[in-house]
C-alpha cells in the first residue's frame, strides 16, 4: 500500500485549508436548493457554517468529534420534520459536486460519498 | 439557588434566571443595552466563583484573563456563589463636545476622551450617562481625528437619545467602554472590490470603514449602499459625494422605499445592490443596522458568491427590549 493511499481523504485534499474552501461551495449549494434548504433556515450562519465544516471534515476522514449517537441526536428534529432518503441524496449530490468542482479526484470522492453513506441510517434515525 | 454578591449584599437568582436580570429585578443598578451578549455594557468582573464559560464568549483575552464576563449572558450553576464587581476600571472618562442634527431623526454626538481610548473605524462603544445608564453606538470617526463620532437615532421614548437630543450639552460629562464589534478594515489586499451596506444609523460604522480603507490606499472599487425609508432619512449626503468625487473608483448610492430622484435610487437595497455589483465573487462586505436587513443581505451576498469569511456584519440590536416587558408588567400588576 502507498502513503498515499493510507493517509486520509482529508489529508490528501489538503486538511483544513481545503475544507474551508470547500464549506463555502456546499453551504451555497444546499441554501439554494429548494428541496432541502427549509431545513437550514438556522439565522445563525455563521454558526450553520461551521456545523457544515465539521461535516465535511468527518466525512473526508479528518479530526471530527461526531459520533453516530451525536448524528441521531443532532438530526432528531428534522427527522420529526420530514427528513427522508430524498433530502439525504440531495445532500449527498451536493457533496459530491462540491468535491468535484474543487478538482478532487474521482477515487477520492467515491471514497468520500461511501464514508456519507455509512451515516444514512444514523442520521434519518433507523 | 445560584447567588450573586455584589457591594457586600446577597443577591439570590432564579432558576435560570442572569445574573444581570437578577440584580436588575432586586433593584441592583447595573448598565445593560441589548441583553443578547454583544454590546458588552453589562460588563462585570467576577472577584470570587465560576463563571460560565457562555458568559465571556467574546470577549478579548485579556478581560477574560482579569475575570470579566457578560452579566447578561451569566446563568450560573444551580448553588453556584459568584461575588461581583462593576467594570469601572474600563470606563473612560468623556465629555460631550458638540450635538448636531444631521438629518430630522440622526443627530451627530461628537465626544472627547479625557484618556486614551484606542478603537478601530467601524467599532461600536457603550455610552455610559452619568446615572449609569447605557447604550452601545458606532464610531464614525477615524481613530486619529482625536474626536469620538456617534450617530444617534432619536427613537420616541428613548430614554438615552432623548436625554441626548433635549437635555445634554457639550461639556456635560460621560463615560464611554470598550471598544467591541468585528466590522473594521484590516488592511492586505488593496485591489479587492469592497461592499459595504446598511440602512438608517448604520451608516456610521461605514462611513468610518471607507475613509480608513481609502486612508489605507486601498485601490479596488468601494461600493456604499445607504437605505432609507425616505430621502429625509438619508445623511451625510453632501460629505460622501465630495468624497466620491474625490476618489473616483469609491462608489455612493443613496436609496430609499420611496421618494427616489435623479441622486437616489428607488427600491430594495437588495435588489439596488445586484443591479450595480450583480456577482460579487471575491468581494470583502461589511452590513450594518436593522438585524433583520443585515441578515437577509448576509445571506444573499453568500449565495450570489462573497466567501462568509469576507462578509463582517454587526446587527443593531434593540436594548433592552426586556426591560421594558418586565417594568410593563410590574406596573400592570399593581
Amino acid at each position: 500500500m502507498t502513503e498515499a493511499a493510507m493517509k486520509s481523504v482529508y489529508e490528501q485534499i489538503g486538511g483544513e485549508p481545503a475544507m474551508a474552501a470547500a464549506v463555502d461551495v456546499f453551504y451555497r449549494k444546499v441554501l439554494s436548493d429548494d428541496r432541502i434548504s427549509h431545513f437550514f433556515e438556522d439565522v445563525d450562519m455563521e454558526r450553520q457554517a461551521a456545523k457544515q465544516k465539521a461535516f465535511l471534515t468527518m466525512v473526508t476522514g479528518g479530526p471530527s468529534r461526531y459520533s453516530g449517537r451525536d448524528m441521531r441526536a443532532g438530526h432528531a428534529h428534522l427527522v420529526a420534520q420530514g427528513l427522508n432518503d430524498m433530502h439525504f441524496d440531495a445532500v449527498a449530490g451536493h457533496l459530491k459536486e462540491t468535491l468535484e468542482e474543487l478538482g478532487v479526484p474521482a477515487p477520492l470522492v467515491a471514497r468520500v460519498l461511501t464514508i456519507a453513506e455509512s451515516a444514512r441510517a444514523d442520521v434519518l434515525n433507523r | 439557588m445560584a447567588k450573586v454578591k455584589h457591594e457586600s449584599q446577597w443577591y439570590p437568582l432564579e432558576a435560570g434566571e442572569s445574573v444581570l436580570d437578577g440584580l436588575l429585578r432586586q433593584g441592583v443598578s447595573v448598565p445593560n443595552s441589548c441583553r443578547a451578549g454583544a454590546c458588552q455594557s453589562c460588563l462585570m468582573k467576577a472577584v470570587r466563583g465560576t463563571v460560565p464559560e457562555a458568559a465571556r464568549v467574546g470577549l478579548k483575552d485579556t478581560l477574560v484573563a482579569q475575570g470579566y464576563f457578560l452579566a447578561c449572558t451569566c446563568r450560573p450553576t444551580e448553588g453556584a456563589e459568584l461575588e461581583v464587581a462593576g467594570a469601572e476600571d474600563l470606563r473612560v472618562p468623556a465629555r460631550i463636545t458638540s450635538l448636531t442634527m444631521l438629518s430630522s431623526d440622526v443627530l451627530r454626538v461628537r465626544l472627547h476622551a479625557d484618556a486614551p481610548f484606542e478603537y478601530r473605524a467601524g467599532q461600536y462603544l457603550s455610552l455610559v450617562r452619568g446615572d449609569g445608564l447605557a447604550r452601545s453606538y458606532s464610531l464614525a470617526s477615524l481613530p486619529h481625528e482625536g474626536v469620538l463620532e456617534l450617530h444617534v437615532r432619536l427613537i420616541p421614548g428613548g430614554e438615552m437619545s432623548g436625554w441626548l437630543a433635549t437635555e445634554a450639552r457639550p461639556g456635560d460629562a460621560v463615560h464611554v467602554q470598550g471598544p467591541a464589534g468585528n466590522c473594521f478594515y484590516v488592511p492586505g489586499r488593496p485591489e479587492q472590490p469592497l461592499l459595504l451596506a446598511g440602512a438608517g444609523t448604520g451608516l456610521a460604522p461605514l462611513y468610518g470603514i471607507v475613509r480608513d480603507a481609502l486612508g489605507a490606499g486601498h485601490t479596488g472599487p468601494i461600493w456604499l449602499f445607504h437605505g432609507a425609508r425616505t430621502p429625509a432619512g438619508l445623511y451625510l449626503r453632501d460629505a460622501l459625494r465630495e468624497l466620491a468625487e474625490r476618489h473616483p473608483h469609491f462608489h455612493y448610492r443613496p436609496s430609499v422605499l420611496t421618494g427616489g430622484s435623479r441622486d437616489v435610487a428607488e427600491g430594495a437595497l437588495d435588489v439596488l445592490i445586484r443591479a450595480e455589483c450583480p456577482k460579487p465573487v471575491g468581494y470583502r462586505a461589511w452590513l450594518c443596522g436593522d438585524p433583520q436587513l443585515v441578515l437577509s443581505l448576509r445571506k444573499k451576498l453568500f449565495l450570489s458568491g462573497l466567501s462568509l469569511k469576507d462578509l463582517h456584519a454587526d446587527s443593531f440590536l434593540p436594548s433592552a427590549p426586556q426591560v421594558e416587558t418586565t417594568a410593563s408588567s410590574a406596573s400592570g400588576a399593581r
